[in-house]
Order: structure tokens, then C-alpha cells, then sequence
């Protein structure tokens, strides 16, 4: 093979080397940047695997006992999932726009997304707080604090949903397993997303990410875009199975 | 065609004023460093340390099986100590061993780069390591595990009173290293390679490595969910595992395989890549079907996911599914036999002699051979139902993880150990402890093939007394092998003040960490090397000595 082809010329490094962000194995910016937002796909594609455990889960476990699944479902609260789906896109937006401030420089604008982005994270979680205090009191919680008594009985709010027969009504507690570990699971990753965003709003404010070396907020932009990529398939996946029975 | 290279006397060789070793002096410049050599280091300092914790409860294990009654320790006692032994050995030894340590000393020198992509996440996943040790050691001395190290649900998760949380938190943080290690060679290996450096040029210790971090990335978060999901089920009480409440414990085992075979791939990988190195290097030859070497090994990281269900066999999956996974299994065989053959061609016609490494992967490639075999064994049904759960199991994993793993891992660290250290280790009593190990191994693990044939079942105190002769086999074959690991922990530690001075390429081989000083300044090199030649030129090679002359920095 032609080592031209792919050779780069070390002379070309030079100009670079005063960089203050330039790290010193690197050859150049330019290298720098692609090595580390590929190092950053390459960590999603860890978490997809994470999550496509609970996924595969789920999907075992619907088939199996799909009558749970639908009458688990309809125990969750809509408006409350909507208003959160709701909540993450926007919060996407205001980290794209806080991607976009780095990218132009504009530090106090950076930092104005970026609390907004923190701003909306925190009512996600409150709201989703509210959620799993519902379950509590409808004794919804596998293992700590749950009766099937509730999924034996009609249902006044779907009354074309038949009773669960006793041992249909225990597989319940398969889909609120699954429920919480999945949305626990989202839920933790948002929390670390949120204290991730606390110390870039802090670094943030000192000026860092808008003198040209925005890499840090970019891949973070990635990580936040990948969190609610991951509630965009929960929300149908738990909240809206058969509503329309 | 092998050639024959001469370099510089090495009596003329002496040690570099600066390195990597004395760039910087104290405990903090080593705990904070992002150095990869110096990073390998801290890791090979730590697996060592848990090799021994490992290898003791693997002898406490021998020394019950002596005599037939369970005289030693209760049975509870012993579960615990088979359980320690894989947890130790698995997750803390065998996965970081050649990856952490030798992988981590040598994939951005072997690219021609200054260090890893990610130096901080480096030291971070050598801190996790420590971390998941340290929570293995609170299990231990709190009372211990009991499940076996495959966590089997439901004995996991609700009949057992051991710690099986901290144990699992201590692998799912020892997961977290191990993923952010792969992570950090891929990127390396994608992105920093010195200019001329094709992938086709690459060492195979550089391709197999790739091999084995695809399937760390991308298996072990599986095994980090699935423990997170135990760790709940046992602490909350969730269902995803428990048939009282509609789970299912087989899932618990897709789920657990579908990490934990491929983990066997992210063991053996890296140490074909050792073997490549040596084979070649002391053959004089380019090994023999470099292309297909290299393809090899990603199609066994391919085919390594999608073999899990073999574990399975006895556990009520369909027939069907069974089937399918059988064949799978055996189709494995073919890109390891494509390495076998072509190590054994690399040989054919080369210009053989007979150092420590090469000693070492002649040993594995012996051993490997068996235990490959046997998986093929193992990997059809009708076998499988007679033998699964037996000692032939164990013999045949210890085959392939200490026959073949654990030689490999000794064959990189003699091989490179010039190039860490500066120094070479003796060559004498070296070659006395491989012969020691290769036959205190097989001592240790071939009379349990045949005590698994007749059915002795694998994890049990007590044995019928008919099995005796053959575990008193055993059990003084361990006694050889310890000899066999203690040796080279005392000579390499002598070596390390006394050794001879190795100079920059004690073995006049090729491949861009021989062209450095031993042991290598900080920087690796001191201008990005040019790459225009092959992988394993030993035409090049000799070229080269004929016009320059060696440069000691």
C-alpha cells in the first residue's frame, strides 16, 4: 500500500503547537476534536447496549403477558408523561442552542441555555417525582409496596378493559419492575446529565467553551440529545400501550 | 523465507539516562499520572496481587479435594472459596490482564502515538479497577460470596445470605474499567495513528486487541444492567428475575451470557495477539496469512456474540434454538483454527530458537489446541447434556484461560519485559519455570478431563472415593503449578536491580517498540515516526541495520 495516500506532513503540525487546548499527543486541533467526539459515540453505544438490556426485557415480558402490560399502562397518568416528552424536547433545543452560543462566542448567551437546559432537566425530574410518589400511593411498587387487588376489579376510567384473572393481575408487578428500572434508570442518567451541566455553567461563566474550544459542550450536547432519544422510546413503550381500547 | 538480522553487540548497550521510570519521582507522579507506561504498570502491579489472592483460593480448592469426605472446610466454606476464586480470577485478573498491562504499555507505541486517545480516562478506569477490588476484598472479609461467579438466579437473589450486592457492585464497577479501556483503543487505534501507519500495516497484537475492545464496549454494559437488575431484585424485591412475580430466571441467563461468553473472546484475544508477536518474532518470518489472521479475529468477536446460548443447553431452552447455537459454536472453531494453522505455517522453514516467549507460546498453542477442541465437545448437544457441570467443563475453560490465557500473558511479559523494564530477565531459570508451569498445568487439568467423563460433578466439596487418584493427580499438579507462577514473580523482581542491560531491541525484532529506547522516554518517541513498511519486514529490518546505527537517547 501507497504510504502517500494516507501520509500527513508533520510540517503542517507546527503552526498549530501554541494552542493552549492543544493536548500534547495530539498532532493538532483538528485531530484532537474528531478523537474525542468519536471517543463520545463510541460511549453511547455503550449505553445503547446498556439500555438494550431493559429493552429486551420489555419486549419478552410484553409478549408474554400483554393483558398486564395493557392494564399496568393505563395506570400511568398521560398528561404527566406528555408534559415531560414535551419538557426533554424543549430542553434539546436549549442545549442545541447552547452548542450554538459556544460555537459563536457568545459566553453569556452560553451560559443562559445551558441554566435553561438545567431549568427544564429539574421539572423533568420533579415531575417524574410526582409520578413515582402516584405509584406509591396506588401501591404500585414491586417489592416494597405493592397489591394486585386494584387490576382484579373493573377499571371505571376503561371500561371496555376486563378484569385481570389473579395470576394475570401478579404480572402486573413484571411491568412495574420494569417500569421503574428503565425510568429509574433514565432518571439517574438525567441526574448525572444535570450535575454535568452545573459545572459546565460554572466554567461556563468563567469563559471556558467560547474561545474557540467548544468541544466539551458539544460531546455533552450528544450525551443530553442521547438521554432523550431514550425517554422518546420509553414514553410509547410504558405510557401508551393499547389506549385506545 | 526467514532472515536473519544482527544489530549491535548488546554488552555495548546501556541504560538511557531519562525514561518513563525517572521522568518523574514519588508516590503522586505515579497515582496521578496519565502516562499509558506507567499506567500499565499500576495495572500490572495490581493484577498480579489479586493473581496470587486468586490462585490461593484456587489452591484451598485443590487441598479440599485431596481426600474424598469435605474434611477441610464446610461445604458452605468451600462454595465460598470457588466463588472467590472466579470472581477474583475472571473479572480481576483474567479480563485487564494482557489488555491492561501489556496492551496498555504498548498499543500507542505500536500505533507510533504518544500515548492513548484519553490518558485521564485511562488512570480513571485503573481507579475503578482498585475500586471493584477493593469492594471484592470488603465481600471477602465480610463474610464472603457464595453463588458461584455466575450469580445464577433465583440462588442469587433470594436464597442466599451472602454478600452478593457488594460483590456485584465491585464487578459492575471492575465492568466500568473495562469498557472505558476498550473505548480508549479503539479510539487510539482509529485515530492516532502515525502517518504511513495503514491498518494493514498494524502489528497483530494491534488488530486482536481492537477484536477483543468491540466486545468489551459493546458486551459489558449488558453485564452491568443485568447486574443492576439482581442488585435491585435483592434489594427492593422487583420481578424482571423472579418467577413468583412473572419474571423469568432464564432471561437472568441470557442476559449474564450474552456478556460473559463473549468476555471469554475478550480474554483469549488479546493474548493471540502476544502469540502472533512472539511466534513471529522468533521465527524471523512475517507470520505466515497476515490478512487472514487479522480477519480472524474480528470474525471471532463477530461469531463470539452470537454463541451465549451454549451455557444453556440443560436449561430448558427450545430444541431449535439449542440447534441453531450449537452450530454457531463450532463455526467459532474455524477463525481459531485459521490462527493455529497459521502460527504452525509462520514456523514452517523459520529460523526457530527456542528463548523464554517462544517456550511459553509453544506451550499455548498446545493447550489452546486441547481446549478449543474440547469446547467443540462441549459444543454439541448430546455431549453437552453428559458432560455440562462436570469436571470436564472446568478442564476445558482452564485450558483455554490458564493453558493457553495465562501462557500468553507470561510469554508477553517475558517478551516485552526488556522493553518495560530496561532490563532482561534470566534466561536460565525462566526457562525452567515455563517447563515447570507447562507440566504442573497438565498435571493439574488433564486427569479432570477424565474424572469429568466418569461424572464428578464440578463444584462440590465431597467426591466418591473412587475419584480419588485422579484428584490426588490434580491437586499435586497445582502444587507444581504454583512453583511454576511463584518463579518468575521473584526472578522478574531480581531482574528488575541485576538483570542484564537489554538495549532497544534485545530481540532484533521488528515493529516500531523495538526501534525506542527500553524503557521508552514519556513521550514514546522523539519525532512522530514515518511508517513505510509492512508489519513483521524482516527484509526491512536488516536493510536498515546494514545503513544506520542503533541511537540510545
Amino acid at each position: 500500500m501507497d504510504s502517500q495516500v494516507i501520509a500527513t506532513h508533520p510540517e503542517e503540525h507546527a503552526e498549530h503547537e501554541h494552542s493552549p487546548y492543544l493536548r500534547h499527543h495530539f498532532a493538532n486541533l483538528e485531530q484532537q476534536r474528531e478523537t474525542s467526539t468519536f471517543g463520545m459515540w463510541l460511549f453511547l453505544l455503550t449505553e445503547i447496549m446498556f439500555f438494550g438490556g431493559l429493552f429486551c426485557a420489555y419486549l419478552i415480558y410484553r409478549n408474554w403477558y400483554y393483558p398486564a402490560f395493557v392494564a399496568g399502562s393505563h395506570q400511568l397518568s398521560i398528561a404527566l408523561g406528555a408534559t415531560n416528552t414535551a419538557v426533554l424536547i424543549c430542553s434539546s433545543f436549549t442545549m442545541a442552542m447552547a452548542v450554538y452560543s459556544s460555537e459563536m462566542r457568545w459566553r453569556k448567551a452560553l451560559v443562559g441555555w445551558l441554566l435553561a437546559t438545567i431549568v427544564l432537566g429539574g421539572v423533568f425530574l420533579g415531575i417524574k417525582a410526582v409520578e413515582y410518589r402516584e405509584k406509591w400511593e396506588k401501591r404500585h411498587v414491586p417489592g416494597l409496596n405493592f397489591s394486585a387487588a386494584g387490576f382484579t376489579h373493573q377499571d371505571p376510567n376503561y371500561p371496555e378493559d376486563k378484569p385481570l384473572a389473579p395470576d394475570m393481575a401478579e404480572k402486573t408487578q413484571v411491568y412495574f419492575s420494569l417500569y421503574f428500572a428503565m425510568t429509574g434508570m433514565h432518571a439517574l442518567h438525567m441526574i448525572i446529565g444535570v450535575s454535568i451541566l452545573i459545572i459546565l455553567v460554572i466554567r461556563a461563566w468563567g469563559g471556558a467553551y467560547t474561545q474557540g474550544h467548544m468541544t466539551t459542550v458539544e460531546n455533552f450536547g450528544l450525551y443530553w440529545h442521547f438521554v432523550d432519544i431514550v425517554w422518546i422510546f420509553l414514553f410509547p413503550l410504558l405510557y401508551l400501550i393499547s389506549r385506545h381500547q | 523465507m526467514s532472515t536473519i538480522v544482527m544489530l549491535p553487540d548488546q554488552q555495548t548497550a546501556s541504560l538511557p539516562k531519562r525514561s518513563y521510570l525517572n521522568e518523574e519521582y514519588g508516590l503522586k507522579s505515579w497515582l496521578l499520572t496519565g502516562d499509558h507506561k506507567r499506567i500499565a504498570i499500576l495495572y500490572l502491579i495490581s493484577i498480579t496481587i489479586f493473581f496470587f489472592i486468586g490462585g490461593f483460593f484456587a489452591g484451598m480448592i485443590r487441598l479440599e479435594l485431596l481426600t474424598p469426605p469435605s474434611d477441610l472446610m464446610a461445604a458452605d466454606t468451600y462454595n465460598k472459596m470457588f466463588t472467590m476464586h472466579g470472581i477474583i480470577m475472571v473479572f480481576l485478573f483474567l479480563v485487564p490482564s494482557v489488555p491492561a498491562t501489556i496492551g496498555n504499555f504498548l498499543i500507542p507505541i505500536m500505533v507510533g502515538a504518544k500515548d492513548l486517545a484519553f490518558p485521564k480516562i485511562n488512570l480513571l478506569s485503573w481507579y475503578l479497577y482498585v475500586l471493584g477490588g477493593i469492594l471484592v476484598l470488603a465481600a471477602l472479609t465480610l463474610g464472603g460470596v457464595d453463588t458461584g461467579w455466575t450469580f445464577t438466579t433465583p440462588l442469587s437473589t433470594h436464597y442466599l445470605n451472602t454478600h452478593v450486592i457488594t460483590a456485584g457492585l465491585a464487578i459492575f464497577v471492575a465492568g466500568f474499567s473495562s469498557i472505558f479501556t476498550g473505548l480508549n483503543f479503539i479510539v487510539t487505534i482509529h485515530r492516532m495513528r502515525a502517518p504511513g501507519m495503514t491498518w494493514f500495516r498494524l502489528p497483530l497484537f494491534v488488530w486482536s486487541h481492537y477484536a477483543a475492545s468491540v466486545l468489551m464496549v459493546l458486551g459489558t454494559p449488558v453485564l452491568a444492567i443485568t447486574l443492576v437488575l439482581v442488585i435491585l431484585e435483592r434489594v427492593i424485591g422487583i420481578g424482571v428475575f423472579d418467577p413468583a412475580k412473572g419474571g423469568d430466571p432464564l432471561l437472568f441467563q441470557h442476559l449474564f451470557w450474552f456478556y460473559s461468553h463473549p468476555a471469554v473472546y475478550i480474554m483469549i484475544l488479546p493474548g493471540f495477539g502476544v502469540i502472533s508477536e512472539v511466534i513471529s518474532t522468533f521465527s524471523r518470518k512475517r507470520v505466515f496469512g497476515y490478512t487472514a489472521v487479522a480477519f480472524s479475529s474480528v470474525a471471532i468477536a463477530v461469531f463470539g456474540f452470537f454463541v451465549w446460548a451454549h451455557h444453556m443447553f440443560i436449561m430448558g431452552v427450545s430444541n431449535y434454538s439449542a440447534l441453531v447455537f450449537s452450530l454457531l459454536t463450532m463455526l467459532v472453531a474455524v477463525p481459531s483454527a485459521i490462527k493455529i494453522f497459521n502460527w504452525s505455517f509462520t514456523l514452517y522453514k523459520g529460523s526457530i530458537t527456542f528463548e523464554t516467549p517462544m517456550l511459553y507460546a509453544f506451550g499455548f498453542i498446545g493447550l489452546f489446541t486441547i481446549g478449543g477442541l474440547t469446547g467443540v465437545f462441549l459444543g454439541s448437544m448430546g455431549m453437552d447434556i453428559h458432560l455440562t457441570e462436570t469436571y470436564f467443563i472446568v478442564a476445558h475453560f482452564h485450558f483455554v484461560m490458564v493453558g493457553g490465557m495465562l501462557m500468553a500473558f507470561l510469554a508477553g511479559i517475558h517478551f516485552w519485559w526488556p522493553k518495560m523494564t530496561g532490563r532482561m530477565y534470566p534466561e536460565g531459570i525462566s526457562k525452567l519455570a515455563a517447563l515447570t508451569t507447562f507440566i504442573g498445568f497438565n498435571l493439574t487439568f488433564f486427569p479432570q478431563f477424565i474424572l469429568g467423563y466418569l461424572g464428578m460433578p464440578r463444584r462440590y466439596a465431597a467426591y466418591p472415593p473412587e475419584f480419588q487418584v485422579l484428584n490426588v493427580l490434580s491437586t499435586a499438579g497445582a502444587t507444581v503449578l504454583g512453583v511454576g507462577y511463584v518463579l518468575p514473580l521473584l526472578y522478574l523482581a531480581w531482574s528488575l536491580k541485576y538483570g542484564k542491560i537489554a538495549g532497544s531491541n534485545p530481540w532484533q525484532a521488528t515493529g516500531l517498540e523495538w526501534q525506542i529506547q527500553s524503557p521508552p522516554l514519556t513521550t514514546n518517541f522523539v519525532e512522530t515516526p514515518v511508517v513505510d513498511y509492512e508489519a513483521y519486514d524482516y527484509e526491512w529490518l536488516a536493510n536498515k541495520t546494514k545503513h544506520e546505527v542503533q541511537t540510545v537517547g
